[in-house]
């Protein structure tokens, strides 16, 4: 390391003109945190409705708003940034190289996103309300039904759609042109190759978005009918743009939590990770596969037999690749070393929660049985199985397995332990109940229900409060961290620990790798 | 593997930024046509055919009925009076068939309709043939005026056997707005 190279910029302009992928990585991941608690207060509003049947606290038109605008800040703006924070602050130390390859662009891409959701957010405070149509905003009811703030909807997501192509383009460009000498692609880190496939998941799939809201715009703004029977269009056609979209996007939220659990379960087992090429395969077959089941969404809408069966079996067939990664995981961790730090309690977690998510997957794969399970709380259940103990938990546990790196100063541990605890309490008390309800005939997206659900809804909401409680004991751990952690200059933070990442020096300087590593 | 520039990065880059686009045109230029021909093709979501059938001469099979049920709805917002003149017929399979529907425009103003046909078991769109229909085309009609619009159709003989009724829908659209006042000033 060269003794004379400059730090940072200060004040303001070093945050708006930085082109450092570690600033730009901090500044999404601190976004992203900011969406989560953002979307996640509009999951706190829905929960305090739903505590008891009958209209409690906001009206049904409100109650829609909520569930839209959570949907889409937590996809869009906390899981999918906070990978792309991770990435960014990762890729460029795993890989040994010096930045990432466009910074200038990556510097566009991180500001053009906050805009994109005070966008979003605004439309709450326009006349006719925010989006009310749910985060898949299946038309007519996000074009002939639409309120006027639909038009900045359509906006932001073209704006952030944007912010995710040019993150992704410049994600591949690295990974294919910056890695060290001796870094062959089957030397990668795991979460290397899972961001790399999901880029080009990224790239392929948001034009696709792109094109599904642009249709939406003309249909409502210049006299089109893509989405409207009455000048032969239809809507149909919508939730198979949507979800050709939709589907693959579920594994770009996915696949970079995979790629984290492969880095930490080893280091925690002091094994090295079971199978890494099978991952690596396994990943690949995933992100194809995604391709060609967007239509076990709409099992009900209407399709030949041999529709359903072709998305049957071919959604079933996506089990097997996952099915190699966990018992991977599995296998990483037989007759490991194991102890259990945060992030690897938050791992096991996910490992745990994540497949009975899958599972869940499996039963609303069946075209059959999807009749009743369609639009029921079970699907709701499934989904936060797998996005908040899947991506949600994944985040968690790379938050505390790099923050030591990051800032050098140890996490609180205990404080740490705690969160987890309460995190997989809350979200199981929160989520579990809402598979009996769906089961039931408990709908999706009602703001008053059955009074048979009563029980399950208030044990559903504490539940939520709880794991929600439990994110701001994470903030506040993770500030005391930076401000006053226990400081520590351990290359090593973890002894099981194995990567480039872990041979800089702690805190991470501010340039790394200006010198290529030479990788055996 | 093609290299559009000597600069790795750049070639990378601009290979994926193609990519993209191609992809946003990918979604209007192929999906789209693609749906509807595929539901041409297939007979599946329960279209029936946008043009008019030219009956071909196969002989009535007077061996087997079909029962033909007529829906009618009016979508939202539609103040027209519009239904068929009977609700079901009994038909033998290669014999053409009239009915009519009726509509009425309550309001005092010219409109335009535009009718959607729907067929239930949607197996069974592939063998409906239209050879006249008030769906081909958009219907004005003055205000507080009345009208009766033809249908004119042949069950195919090859209709499989299990398929015993068809349900034939329409949906009534406002379109006046999107033809413009000049359509439904005609």
């Amino acid at each position: 390391m060269g003794a004379h190279h400059h730090g940072p910029a200060k004040g303001l302009s070093r945050w708006l003109f930085t082109t450092n992928h570690k600033d730009i990585g901090t500044m999404y991941l601190w976004f992203s945190f900011a969406m989560f608690i953002l979307g996640g207060s509009f999951a706190m509003i829905i929960r305090a409705e739903l505590f008891q049947p009958g209209m409690q606290l906001v009206d049904p038109a409100f109650f829609n708003q909520m569930t839209t605008l959570h949907g889409l800040v937590m996809v869009f703006g906390a899981i999918m940034p906070s990978f792309v924070g991770l990435a960014n602050w990762m890729i460029p130390m795993m890989i040994g190289a010096p930045d990432m390859a466009l910074p200038r662009m990556n510097n566009w891409s991180f500001w053009i996103l906050p805009p994109a959701f005070l966008i979003l957010a605004s439309t709450l405070f326009m006349e006719g309300g925010a989006p009310a149509f749910g985060w898949t905003f299946y038309a007519p009811l996000s074009t002939t039904y639409a309120p006027p703030s639909v038009t900045y909807f359509i906006f932001s997501i073209h704006v952030l759609g944007l912010s995710s192509i040019m993150g992704s383009i410049n994600i591949i460009a690295t990974v294919m042109n910056m890695r060290a000498p001796g870094m062959t692609y089957m030397k990668m880190p795991l979460f290397v190759w899972t961001w790399l496939i999901t880029a080009f998941l990224l790239v392929a799939v948001m034009p696709v978005l792109a094109g599904a809201v642009t249709m939406m715009l003309m249909d409502v703004h210049f006299g089109t009918s893509f989405f409207s029977a009455a000048g032969g269009g239809d809507p149909v056609l919508f939730q198979h743009i949507f979800w050709f979209f939709g589907h693959p996007e579920v594994y770009i939220i996915i696949l970079p939590a995979f790629g984290v659990v492969s880095q930490i379960i080893p280091t925690f087992a002091r094994k090295p990770l079971f199978g890494y090429d099978s991952m690596v395969y396994a990943t690949a077959s995933i992100a194809f596969l995604s391709f060609v089941v967007w239509a076990h969404h709409m099992y009900t809408v209407g399709m030949p037999v041999a529709g359903e069966l072709f998305f049957m079996y071919a959604t079933m067939l996506i089990a097997v690749p996952t099915g190699v990664k966990v018992f991977n995981w599995v296998t990483t961790m037989w007759r490991g070393a194991m102890t259990f730090e945060t992030p690897m309690l938050f791992c096991m977690g996910f490992l745990v929660l994540f497949t009975i998510g899958g599972f869940t997957g499996l039963m609303l794969s069946i075209a059959p049985a999807d009749f009743q399970y369609h639009d029921s709380y079970f699907v709701v259940a499934h989904f936060h199985y797998v996005m908040v103990a899947g991506a949600v938990f994944s985040m968690s546990a790379a938050i505390y397995y790099w923050l030591p790196k990051w800032c050098g100063r140890m996490y609180n541990e205990a404080m740490g332990k705690t969160h987890f605890w309460i995190s997989f309490i809350g979200f199981n008390i929160a989520f579990f109940p809402q598979h009996f309800v769906g089961l039931a005939g408990m709908p999706r997206r009602i703001p008053d229900y059955a009074l048979q659900f009563a029980d399950f809804n208030m044990l559903s909401s504490i539940g939520a409060f709880i794991y929600g409680a439990s994110q701001i004991l994470f903030l506040y751990n993770v500030i005391a961290t930076i401000v006053a952690g226990k400081p520590t200059s351990d290359e090593k933070t973890w002894d099981g620990a194995e990567g480039l990442e872990w041979t800089v020096a702690t805190p991470a300087p501010y340039h790394t790798f200006e010198t290529p590593p030479r990788v055996k | 593997m093609l290299r559009v520039s000597s600069n790795p990065v750049l070639d990378t880059v601009v290979k994926l930024a193609t990519t993209a686009v191609a992809m946003f045109a990918f979604v209007f230029v192929v999906m789209v046509p693609l749906y509807d021909v595929l539901c041409d093709a297939l007979g599946i979501n329960g279209k029936t055919s946008g043009e008019a059938y030219t009956a071909v001469q196969a002989g009535v099979d007077e061996s087997r009925s079909i029962t033909i049920q007529f829906v009618a709805t009016n979508n939202e917002g539609m103040p027209w009076e519009f239904g068929p003149s009977v609700t079901r017929m009994v038909v033998h399979p290669g014999a053409s068939n009239d009915t009519v529907f009726h509509a009425r425009n309550p309001l005092p103003r010219p409109m335009v309709a535009q009718a959607i046909p729907s067929i239930s078991p949607s197996r069974a769109a592939a063998y409906f043939h239209k050879t006249e229909c008030f769906c081909f085309n958009q219907q004005p009609l003055d205000a507080e005026t009345a009208t009766e619009m033809p249908l004119q159709f042949i069950v195919d003989r090859d209709l499989p056997a299990d398929i015993r009724t068809i349900t034939l829908s329409y949906t009534i659209f406002d379109v006046t707005d999107m033809v413009g006042g000049a359509v439904a000033a005609r």
